[in-house]
């Protein structure tokens, strides 16, 4: 078949794909920028986003409400997948990270705190819903009739939407970073964490907020993937997350643009590498960027912020 | 209005204060001398509550403040202009200054307004710069800013942890009127200087510590005339 007549069709999949790693690098990246540490449970925290997302889906359906229609259905999965979400966040960073920070932790140890709860949340979610795959009826909600005819290229309502929402979520984040006091505590906290304490910032409600924020990103993440890809599991937060990091790291890790943009290059480089190469080296691909990435430009696509980690 | 009784500082198990006791009265200038490491940013560290005291007592208008959040400190009107000025570089020069305020975020906005203006208009510059980034600024527009960001909590006393620090001397002299000039409306003042001769020749009332320990304290007059000062922070032999 003719790879260059489905390119279009690709780069529609892929920038759908893209804007979905970018929300789940946001989280990656709020949390880097404040404590300088990669939450490795964020995977999992977006996985568990994908099941309350389920969950629910699952008990409307089975409540046999007459008309299911997305307008109120899909904004309802989201806040819930989000704040959910959110809460795991929020408690990972009271449990497992403050702890070890408040003993005067550096960097290791609260790194494998967050390989270790990344474990307990799998096996969690493993033990209580079972090992098997959840299937998302998205059928009933985005008949696959429900599509766009746009030269040749052929679009799904739920495709448009994931990408829409995505965008959303983006720049609703992009404006709470910047314009709100919020988002000023963040920035300066992240800037100079002492100096925001002396002005009377309680550091630690601040880096709690920017663990739920970030967690509900991915958590809305996880319930557009399920829709999207249709079949969930315990472990699908880990290829996830790993892509996501790694869109986090091509941006330019703890810069928030950045992360948007790496997820869109790392989505889009994916779909075309699927085009022209066997789909099996879609990994390969990304992890190829992302030790590219590290070899040649660490600081990432947007990165200033090496000489901030140095300075440490 | 700020009085500290023994105070005790340690980072870890090493104590850096040593039993600190001074007093600040309503509407003074008092100025802390002290050599390097002595324990002059960590007596100003100990009052805003970011590094909690051991022992000792401090107490803010008749009442206890050790113990306090730090945001609890500020609110009752102490507010600090770090050593090194410590601007949010990557935040423009109005959002520095809201950061200021950050501990009145919940007061009217036309009050805030009131604040900025009031800030614009001690330091002109800060008003044609104020969409530029902190970290774009010179040094001495830096120091403006840093004292800016303070006044916007509203402070009634402003501890300034040496403001004078790496500015050229035209600068220096600057500075030293607009803490008169702060000081002549009305806010009290606790300035750590290693600038010796010109500190004293501003403030009301000295103190000197060292190792941790106040060893002298006095009208800035008669600290200036002691022979111990003036071979010790004077420059002379
Ligand atoms: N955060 C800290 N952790 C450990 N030791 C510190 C810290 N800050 C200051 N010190 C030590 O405390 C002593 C006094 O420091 P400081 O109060 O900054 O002195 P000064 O401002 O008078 O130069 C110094 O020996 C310094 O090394
Ligand atoms: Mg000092």
């Amino acid at each position: 078949m003719d790879s260059f007549a489905i390119l279009p069709q690709q780069l529609v999949f892929g920038i759908a794909l893209g804007t979905v790693y970018s929300l789940i690098a946001l989280g990656y990246t709020l949390v880097y920028g404040i404590l300088f540490m990669i939450n490795f449970a964020h995977g999992e925290v977006f996985m568990i986003g994908a099941y309350l997302g389920w969950g629910l889906l699952t008990w409307l359906l089975s409540a046999q409400l007459s008309s299911l229609h997305p307008l109120w259905v899909l904004p309802l999965l989201l806040l819930q997948g989000m704040i959910g979400a959110g809460l795991v966040g929020l408690s990972l960073e009271f449990f497992a990270y403050r702890p070890l920070y408040k003993r005067g932790a550096t960097r290791l140890g609260p790194l494998i705190s967050a390989v270790g709860a990344s474990i307990f949340l799998q096996n969690l979610v493993m033990l209580t819903q079972g090992a098997r795959m959840k299937v998302y009826m998205t059928s009933l909600l985005f008949p696959p009739s429900w599509r766009l005819q746009v030269a040749g290229v052929n679009i799904s309502a739920l495709l448009i939407v994931i990408t829409l929402t995505s965008t959303l979520l983006m720049f609703g984040l992009h404006y709470l970073v910047q314009h709100t006091t919020l988002g000023r505590a963040m920035r300066a906290v992240a800037e100079d964490r002492e100096m925001a304490e002396i002005v009377g910032v309680k550091v630690w409600r601040v880096i709690a907020a920017t663990f739920f924020l970030g967690s509900s990103l991915g958590g809305a993440a996880g319930v557009l993937v399920g829709l999207y890809y249709t079949q969930i599991d315990f472990f699908m937060g880990y290829s996830a997350g790993l892509k996501a990091f790694t869109a986090a790291v091509l941006g330019g890790i703890g810069n928030i643009r950045g992360a948007m943009l790496g997820g869109l290059v790392l989505g889009i480089a994916e779909s075309l590498a699927v085009t022209f190469m066997n789909p099996a080296y879609r990994d390969v691909i990304t992890f190829a960027i992302l030790i590219l990435t590290l070899i040649f430009r660490p600081t990432g696509l947007l990165g200033e912020r090496l000489s901030e980690w140095e300075k440490l | 209005m700020l009085k500290l009784s023994g105070v005790v500082t340690s980072y870890g198990s090493l104590p850096v204060l040593k039993g600190v006791s001074l007093e600040v009265k309503g509407g003074e200038i008092v100025c802390l001398l002290g050599g390097n490491a002595s324990g002059k940013s960590t007596t100003m560290k100990t009052i805003l509550g970011t590094v909690p005291p051991r022992k000792g007592t401090i107490e803010f208008d008749g009442q206890r403040i050790d113990g306090l959040p730090t945001a609890e400190i500020v609110r009752r009107g102490i507010s600090l202009v770090p050593e090194g000025r410590r601007i949010f570089a990557r935040m423009t020069v109005w959002e520095n200054l809201v950061m200021g305020a950050f501990t009145r975020r919940e007061a009217p906005a036309d009050e805030l307004t009131e604040d900025l203006e009031r800030i614009y208009g001690l330091f002109p510059r800060l008003r044609e710069r104020r969409d530029q980034l902190g970290g774009t600024l010179s040094g001495g527009e830096q120091q403006m800013l840093a004292i800016g960001r303070a006044l916007m909590s509203r402070p009634r006393l402003l501890l300034m942890d040496e403001p004078s620090m790496g500015l050229a001397p035209a600068l220096v002299d600057l500075v030293f009127d607009i803490i008169r000039e702060i000081n002549s409306r009305g806010m009290t003042i606790l300035v750590v200087e290693q600038n010796a001769s010109v500190a004293l020749s501003m403030a009301h009332r000295g103190y000197v510590l060292k190792n941790g320990r106040i060893v002298m304290h006095d009208r800035a007059s008669a600290l200036l005339e002691a022979e111990g000062v003036r071979r010790a922070y004077l420059g002379e032999a």
